[in-house]
C-alpha cells in the first residue's frame, strides 16, 4: 500500500500512467480484432522509409510536443494558456509559404527565396505573435487567455489574408523534406528532438527554468527578491510563439501547403491537454517539461488510436475535452480537499478500531 | 450627459474620478455613430442608408445580441464563457437534425435545445462555482464538447426547407413590416421594411437581462460577486452559487441565441458560428464590461453589437474586401478596448 502511494505521488507517474493505459487499450483493441497484440509495435521499414505505428505516433506528435514546450513555460510563467498558438502556427505557416512560393503563388515547385529565408520569416512572425501576447500580459497586466484570444481570432484571418483566402501550394521536394523524411528517418521527430534538447540544457544549464518556476510560484516576491518578473513572463511568450512557429512549419511542410483554415486546428487544446497530462498543475508554478512532453505523445497516441478505431476526426474533441475536465477537477482545490478529509477520516477510524482492539 | 465633453478639463477629470467607465460607454457610442454614419456617407449608391439595412443588422446579429446579454453577465462575475459559439453550432445542427430525421415539431425541438442549454451550463457552472476551476479552462473543454456533438449528431451541411418543418419555416419568414421608411424599388412599388422574429425575441431578452441587473436581488450579486469575490460572500451572498447561475443564464441565452441564428441562415453545419464567441466577448468588451468583473451593462453590449454588426455590413457592401476582414477588425477593436481599460486602470491603481 505504501510502496503504491510512492508511486503514485512520483513526478512522472500521471503521463507515464497515462502513456501504459494507452497502450493496453491498443493492444486489446488488436487482438480483439484478430491481429497479433504486438502489431502496435512493429516498427518496419517500408519502401525505403521507417514505418510502423509506433513510429507514427512519434512522427505525428512532433507538432504538439514542439508546442507543448513552450506552454510549458507560459502555463509555469504566468498561470494562464497560451490558447492562441494554433493560429500562430497557420499564420507562420502562410508567410512561409507565400515567401517560398513567390510570384507563381498559389501553386509553386520552385523556390522563390532560399529555404532558410522563409523558415526565419516564419519564426520571425512567431517572435512577433509572442511579443504581442507577452507584451499585453507582462506589461499590461490582461488576464493570459483574453489577451491570447485576439490572436485566436485574428491571427488565422490574417494568414488567410497573406495568402488571398488561398491555399499557397510549395510542390518542392527542399521544403517538403522538413515534414517528411531524411533518408528513411522522419524529420519532424529529429526537429521535435532538437527544440526539446536545446530547451532542456537551457533551463539545466542556466538559472532559467528556476527563474521561471519561482515567477510563477509568487509573482512580486521574485520581484522583490530581484528578479525582473514582467520580463520573464515576457520571455516565455516570446518562446512559445517561436514554439508555434517551428510547428507550424512542420505542418505546413508535411501538407507541403499553407492551408490557412485547417493548419493547427484545435491543438491549442492539445497542448495544454499534453501539459495537464504531464503533471503540472495549470494554476502555474513548478513546472516538469519531461512530463509535458510525455503527454504531448500520449494525447498523440490516443488521437492515432482513435482514428485506428474508425472515430471520425470532427468527434475526436469530444473524447479530449472529457480527458480534460477530468485531469482538471481532479486537481481542483475542493475535490483535493474532499479526498483528503476522506483518507483522514479513514485514517482515523483505523486508528480508533485498533485502539479498541488493543 | 453629453453637454460635459465641452466642460473645460478640469470637470472632464472630474467625472472620471466619479466613473472612468462611463468614458468608455460613450466612446463606444460615439464609434458606433461615426462608423455607421460613415458607412451612410461611402456606400449612399448602395442602399446603405436606408432603414432596412439598420434592421438587416438587427436581423442578422439577433443570435449574437442574445449570446452576448448571456457572456455579459459571466463577465460581470469575472468569468468568461468561450463556449457559446459551438453551443449554437450544436443548436442549429439539433433543430435541422432532429426535425429533418426524428420528425418532432417545431415547440418540441426548441424545448428540446433550450433544456439541453440548461444542462450545459448547469454542468459548466457546477464546475466553475463549485469545484473552483478556471472558467476558461471548462469552457474551453465545453467549446470542444459541443463542437464534437455537433459532428457525432451530422457531419452534413443541412439546411431547414418548407418541406421538413413548414411551422419553424413560417416562423422564420414571418415578417414585421415597419409603418414608416419605406424605399421605392426599381419597379416603383413601396417597400417598406421589416424585421422577423428573431429581432423581437433577442429586444425582449435585451429589456428583461438590463431589468434584471439593474432591479432583481439576482443582478445586484452579479456585480457584487465580480467587483471583490470576498466582500460578496462577507456580505452573505453564496458565492458559489451566483457564479453556478451565471453560467447557467449564459448557456440558456445561448440556446435562445442559437434558435435565433438558425432562424436567421436556416442551415447547420459542424463549422457553423465558429468565432461567435469571440465576437460576443468583444461586443461586450467595446460596450464597457470590464474583463476584470464588476463593471458593465447590457446597454453597452448592445451598441457593442451593432458595431460587430456594422462593420460586417460594410465589408459585405463593399464586396471586394477578403471575408476575414470582419475577422480582423473586430480583434483590433478589441484589443483597442482592452488596452484602453488596463490603462484606465493602471491610473486609477496609480492614484491610491
Amino acid at each position: 500500500m505504501d510502496k503504491l502511494k510512492k508511486l503514485t505521488k512520483m513526478k512522472l507517474f500521471l503521463p507515464v500512467f497515462c502513456m501504459f493505459l494507452v497502450l493496453c487499450v491498443n493492444m486489446i483493441y488488436d487482438a480483439s480484432t484478430g491481429k497479433p497484440f504486438y502489431s502496435f509495435f512493429q516498427v518496419g521499414i517500408t519502401n525505403g522509409l521507417l514505418s510502423g505505428r509506433l513510429v507514427n505516433i512519434l512522427n505525428r506528435g512532433s507538432e504538439v510536443a514542439i508546442l507543448a514546450i513552450g506552454m510549458t513555460l507560459v502555463v509555469s510563467a504566468s498561470a494562464g494558456t497560451d490558447i492562441s498558438v494554433g493560429s500562430v502556427m497557420a499564420l507562420c505557416a502562410a508567410v512561409c509559404c507565400r515567401l517560398l512560393a513567390g510570384a507563381a503563388a498559389p501553386k509553386a515547385t520552385e523556390l522563390a527565396v532560399p529555404l532558410i529565408v522563409g523558415v526565419l520569416a516564419a519564426i520571425g512572425m512567431g517572435c512577433i505573435c509572442g511579443a504581442f501576447n507577452g507584451g499585453l500580459v507582462a506589461y499590461l497586466g490582461i488576464q493570459p487567455m483574453v489577451a491570447t484570444l485576439i490572436l485566436w481570432t485574428a491571427a488565422r484571418a490574417i494568414g488567410l489574408l497573406v495568402c488571398d483566402n488561398l491555399i499557397v501550394y510549395v510542390r518542392n521536394d527542399t521544403f517538403g523534406m522538413i515534414g517528411g523524411f531524411v533518408g528513411f528517418f522522419p524529420t519532424p521527430i529529429i526537429i521535435a528532438a532538437v527544440c526539446i534538447l536545446v530547451v532542456s540544457i537551457v533551463l539545466k544549464k542556466s538559472a532559467m527554468g528556476m527563474y521561471v518556476q519561482s515567477v510563477g510560484i509568487n509573482k512580486s516576491a521574485s520581484r522583490i527578491a530581484g528578479l525582473n518578473s514582467k520580463r520573464m513572463i515576457f520571455i516565455c511568450y516570446l518562446l512559445c510563439g517561436v514554439c508555434a512557429a517551428i510547428a507550424g512549419v512542420v505542418a505546413a511542410s508535411r501538407i507541403t501547403s499553407a492551408d490557412s483554415n485547417n493548419i493547427g486546428l484545435n491543438l491549442e487544446l492539445d497542448a495544454i491537454l499534453a501539459v495537464a497530462i504531464g503533471g503540472n498543475s495549470l494554476g502555474g508554478g513548478k513546472f516538469n517539461l519531461a512530463g509535458s512532453i510525455i503527454g504531448a505523445y500520449t494525447i498523440q497516441a490516443i488521437t492515432t488510436t482513435m482514428y485506428n478505431m474508425g472515430v471520425s476526426s470532427a468527434v475526436a474533441p469530444v473524447f479530449k475535452a472529457v480527458v480534460v475536465i477530468i485531469i482538471v477537477a481532479i486537481q481542483a482545490p475542493p475535490v483535493k480537499a474532499f479526498f483528503r478529509k476522506r483518507s483522514a477520516k479513514r485514517a482515523s477510524l483505523k486508528s480508533g478500531k485498533e485502539a479498541a482492539a488493543a | 450627459m453629453t453637454s460635459t465633453t465641452e466642460k473645460p478639463a478640469g470637470a472632464l477629470k472630474e467625472r472620471r474620478q466619479m466613473n472612468g467607465n462611463t468614458v468608455l460607454l460613450l466612446i463606444t457610442i460615439i464609434l458606433f455613430f461615426v462608423l455607421y454614419a460613415a458607412g451612410c456617407a461611402v456606400y449612399a449608391g448602395k442602399g446603405f442608408a436606408t432603414v432596412q439595412t439598420f434592421l438587416n443588422i438587427l436581423r442578422s446579429k439577433a443570435g449574437l445580441l442574445c449570446v452576448t446579454c448571456g457572456m455579459t453577465c459571466v463577465m460581470l462575475t469575472g468569468g468568461i464563457d468561450i463556449s457559446v459559439g459551438s453551443l449554437v453550432a450544436m443548436d442549429c445542427m439539433l433543430l435541422s437534425y432532429g426535425m429533418a430525421n426524428w420528425g418532432l415539431s417545431a415547440p418540441v425541438m426548441c424545448l428540446m435545445v433550450l433544456g439541453i442549454g440548461v444542462l450545459f451550463g448547469l454542468f459548466q457552472g457546477y464546475c466553475v462555482g463549485y469545484l473552483n476551476i478556471q472558467p476558461f479552462i471548462v469552457t474551453m473543454a465545453g467549446m470542444f464538447f459541443a463542437r464534437g456533438m455537433t459532428a457525432v449528431i451530422s457531419t452534413d451541411q443541412l439546411s431547414i426547407t418548407a418541406d421538413i418543418n413548414q411551422t419553424f419555416y413560417n416562423w422564420a419568414n414571418y415578417r414585421i413590416y415597419l409603418p414608416f421608411g419605406g424605399t421605392l424599388n426599381r419597379k416603383g412599388v413601396m417597400i417598406m421594411p421589416y424585421f422577423g422574429i428573431g429581432v423581437v425575441i433577442s429586444l425582449v431578452v435585451l429589456v428583461v437581462i438590463f431589468l434584471m441587473l439593474r432591479y432583481t436581488k439576482f443582478g445586484r450579486s452579479l456585480y457584487a460577486v465580480g467587483g471583490s469575490e470576498q466582500s460578496a460572500a462577507m456580505m452573505g451572498l453564496n458565492v458559489k452559487k451566483t457564479k453556478l447561475k451565471a453560467y447557467l443564464l449564459s448557456s440558456f441565452l445561448c440556446s435562445i441565441g442559437g434558435i435565433c441564428y438558425c432562424m436567421n441562415t436556416m442551415s447547420a453545419s459542424v463549422s457553423q458560428a465558429t468565432g461567435l464567441e469571440m465576437d460576443a466577448i468583444a461586443s461586450s468588451v467595446i460596450g464597457g464590461t470590464l474583463l476584470t468583473g464588476g463593471v458593465g451593462n447590457v446597454i453597452g453590449s448592445f451598441f457593442g453589437v451593432l458595431i460587430n454588426g456594422t462593420i460586417s455590413t460594410i465589408v459585405q457592401t463593399n464586396g471586394k474586401l477578403a471575408s476575414s476582414w470582419p475577422n480582423i477588425l473586430t480583434a483590433a477593436l478589441l484589443c483597442f478596448f482592452i488596452v484602453l481599460q488596463s490603462i484606465f486602470a493602471l491610473i486609477r491603481e496609480r492614484k491610491k
